[in-house]
């Protein structure tokens, strides 16, 4: 057994409360604007992705709404072309992909290490403002006309056919892209130079593991697709020849690129995530991690064979049989890891001393949701069945459960678990839960019966479909409405919080970790008033004295 | 891990200037093996000349050579990257008409 922490003197804190933290450091524009500090930035972050979260499920409840009837009667086809791309386009590169690394990881990941700040502070604010640029550039040029490629932008329809602002946005998305790597690299180097003394690889809570993982996938992954988007912007201008079968190009070798960023950038979203999920776990189990080397090899598991499966997004797109098979047997593999670690959390969880606050229930709402999503993914990707679901409403389903299902769920539950730490307030605990029942009640509403309309044969990225289908749209449509009243209620109460929310106190969930049990909440500036010296595992919550109030101290390194 | 900035290696004149006559012996190599036909090899030579090429500028002008292991693990494993992107894109492509044509290069 590791040694106890608690050996060195405890520092009673009592006057915490007028000291300065990061959040009273300044409260002008510029403050914020140029401010280098990871947890500011953080914040940033937080203001624009869920700005971007609320832009396209205007989209989505639009969409859900021309689905009502049959006929495509609020839209025009065109139109709803229009607006399944904008959706998808806001969701997948302004939100679900920045979301855990951005506001999450920013603010952590120096805290959990026991860093100042990441490595390269200047860096990590210009990763902001690319990202900016870029949404900037998208938004622009959907709000002046907009795409209606998908937000995959296959070819040749994208370079040959589509009248729309296909190269602006484009372009866009190549600025944002490079907020990503940047983001990545920085994450990189601050794990690898910045840990605190003691800190050795496998006491690195899994959240940083995690972190890990998704960088070196952003690095690698990024700039396949950025320069395949630039070929297309390029084979539309200039017809060179690289997409367009007519000037000896193949159609299909924009899908191998695409999808060689675009599969791994699936593990982009989701693996932050299940990050999340380790740390709250444990601590409302009151235990350990069952399996803690298994789950932090998983994710470089994840990383390898992420990029070695992109071709069942493929499997009727006329790619070789052959091909087809070995992706869909390296796509069996992935699943392994996926599985590892939710059969972990479940045996962290056994004989745990469970409490039911509301970041646990989203972990309980994302181990249901992301089973279901990741063992649909499996259905699909069998040859078989995919030839069957392709381009339906199964696909369709599939994915939201992972990434709504699964990402957002655990990035709720992040959000909600670190709220306290990052304003220094409590929300309403028992509205939080009433809302965490809406998001998963609505959840389930909407996108279940996709999957039976899927497996009914109803394709996607159609504003009219046959008359039969329309009791399950309308399920669906009345099920988005429920999820979007539970979104909009976090967002109000949780704004409520900051002003009238009660004083969190620095550990209120008595979870193990520095950045609860070695700063204050909100956390100073530099982030600790010692440099922490870490002499034990993570969650070890066997040696913790659960009697203590864990708001009154602030463990200093021995 | 090791911190290796303190002892920057220093790369005498004369080892740039060797690898710099044999990237263009390689050069004129791969010149006059172009008029050999050596059939199906001929790919696989003019490949390796030029991957030894490549490897001697990453190794020696991007000073990989001298680095740590973790630049050593970070090469590879890029390049090893890089690898499955053509493998699996390229397999795709050779495969596509097996059942009717029997040659696998093209
Ligand atoms: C066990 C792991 C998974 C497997 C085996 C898997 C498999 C598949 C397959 C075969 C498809 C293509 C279906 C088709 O178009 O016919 C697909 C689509 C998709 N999957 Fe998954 N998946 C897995 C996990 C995930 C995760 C974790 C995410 C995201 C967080 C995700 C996001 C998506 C998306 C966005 C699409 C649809 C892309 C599009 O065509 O627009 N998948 N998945
Ligand atoms: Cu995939």
């Amino acid at each position: 057994m590791s040694a106890h922490v608690i050996e060195s003197k405890p520092l009673v804190v009592e006057h915490k409360e007028e000291q300065e933290n990061y959040l009273t450091a300044g409260y002008t524009l510029k403050s914020w604007f140029l401010t280098l500090d990871h947890k500011r930035i953080a914040i940033l972050y937080l203001l624009s992705v869920t700005t971007m979260f609320f832009v396209g499920g205007i989209f989505a409840s639009l969409m859900r709404l021309e689905l009502m009837t049959p006929q495509s009667d609020l839209f025009e086809p065109d139109n709803f072309n229009k607006l399944f791309t904008m959706h998808g386009i806001v969701m997948v590169f302004f939100f679900i992909i920045p979301a855990v690394p951005g506001v999450l990881g920013n603010f952590l990941l120096p805290l959990m290490i026991g860093a100042k700040d990441v490595a390269f502070p200047r860096l990590n604010l210009l990763s902001w403002y690319v990202y900016i640029v870029g949404a900037a550039f998208t938004m622009f040029t959907i709000v002046s006309g907009g795409v209606d490629t998908g937000w995959t932008f296959y070819t040749p329809y994208s370079t040959s056919s589509s009248q729309t602002h296909v190269v602006p946005v484009v372009l866009g998305l190549f600025i944002t892209g490079f907020s990503s790597i940047l983001t990545g690299l920085n994450f990189m180097v601050t794990i690898h130079r910045m840990r605190a003394p003691g800190l050795s690889w496998f006491r690195l809570p899994l959240m940083v593991w995690s972190i890990y993982a998704t960088s070196i996938i952003q690095i690698l992954g990024t700039p396949v697709i950025a320069v395949t988007l630039m070929m297309a912007a390029l084979e539309k201008v200039l017809r060179i020849g690289i997409f367009d079968p007519n000037l000896g190009g193949d159609p299909v070798l924009f899908q191998h690129l695409f999808w060689f960023y675009s599969h791994p950038a699936v593990y982009i979203m989701i693996v932050p995530g299940m990050g999340v999920i380790n740390e709250v776990v444990t601590c409302f189990s009151r235990r350990s991690i069952f399996g803690y080397r298994a789950i932090a090899f998983a994710n470089v598991g994840f990383v390898v064979f992420s990029f070695v499966v992109w071709g069942h997004h493929m499997i009727v797109a006329g790619q070789s049989v052959y091909s087809a098979l070995i992706f869909s047997i390296l796509s069996y593999l992935v699943g392994i890891f996926s599985a590892i670690k939710v059969f972990n959390w479940t045996a962290t969880m056994y004989k745990g001393s469970i409490s039911f606050d509301t970041p646990m229930l989203y972990v309980f709402g994302f181990q249901g949701l992301f089973l279901i999503g990741g063992l649909t993914g499996l259905f699909l990707a069998a040859l078989g069945f995919d030839v069957h679901v392709h381009d339906t409403y199964f696909v369709v389903a599939h994915f939201h459960y992972v990434m709504v299902g699964g990402l957002v769920m655990a990035f709720l539950a992040g959000i909600h678990f670190w709220w306290p730490k990052m304003f220094g307030k409590k929300y309403p605990e028992s509205i939080a839960k009433f809302a965490m029942i809406l998001v998963f009640a609505g959840f389930n509403l909407t996108f279940f019966p996709q999957f039976i309309l899927g497996y009914l044969g109803m394709p996607r990225r159609y504003a009219s479909y046959p008359d039969e289908f329309q009791v399950l749209n309308v399920m669906s449509t009345a099920g988005g409405s429920v999820l979007g009243l539970g979104f909009l209620l976090i967002a109000a109460y949780m704004v409520w919080s900051l002003v009238f929310g009660k004083k969190a106190g620095m550990n209120p969930w008595k979870a193990t970790g520095l950045e609860w049990e070695h700063t204050t909440s909100p956390p100073p500036t530099e982030n600790f008033y010692e440099t922490p010296i870490v002499n034990e595992d993570p969650y070890n919550y066997a040696n913790r004295d659960f009697t203590k109030d864990f708001n009154k101290e602030v463990k200093l390194g021995a | 891990m090791s911190d290796d900035h303190s002892k920057h290696h220093i790369v005498q004149p004369t080892t740039y200037a060797t690898i710099l006559g044999a990237l263009l012996l390689f050069t004129v190599l791969t010149y006059y093996v172009a008029f050999i036909d050596l059939g199906v090899l001929s790919n696989f030579v003019a490949m390796g000349i030029a991957v030894t090429k490549g490897s001697l500028v990453v190794l020696f002008f991007m000073h990989i050579f001298y680095s740590t292991r973790l630049l050593w693990v970070v090469v590879a494993g890029s390049f090893g990257w890089l690898g499955l992107m053509l493998v699996l894109t390229l397999g795709d492509y050779i495969t596509r008409h097996w059942d009717i044509q029997h040659r696998i290069f093209f």
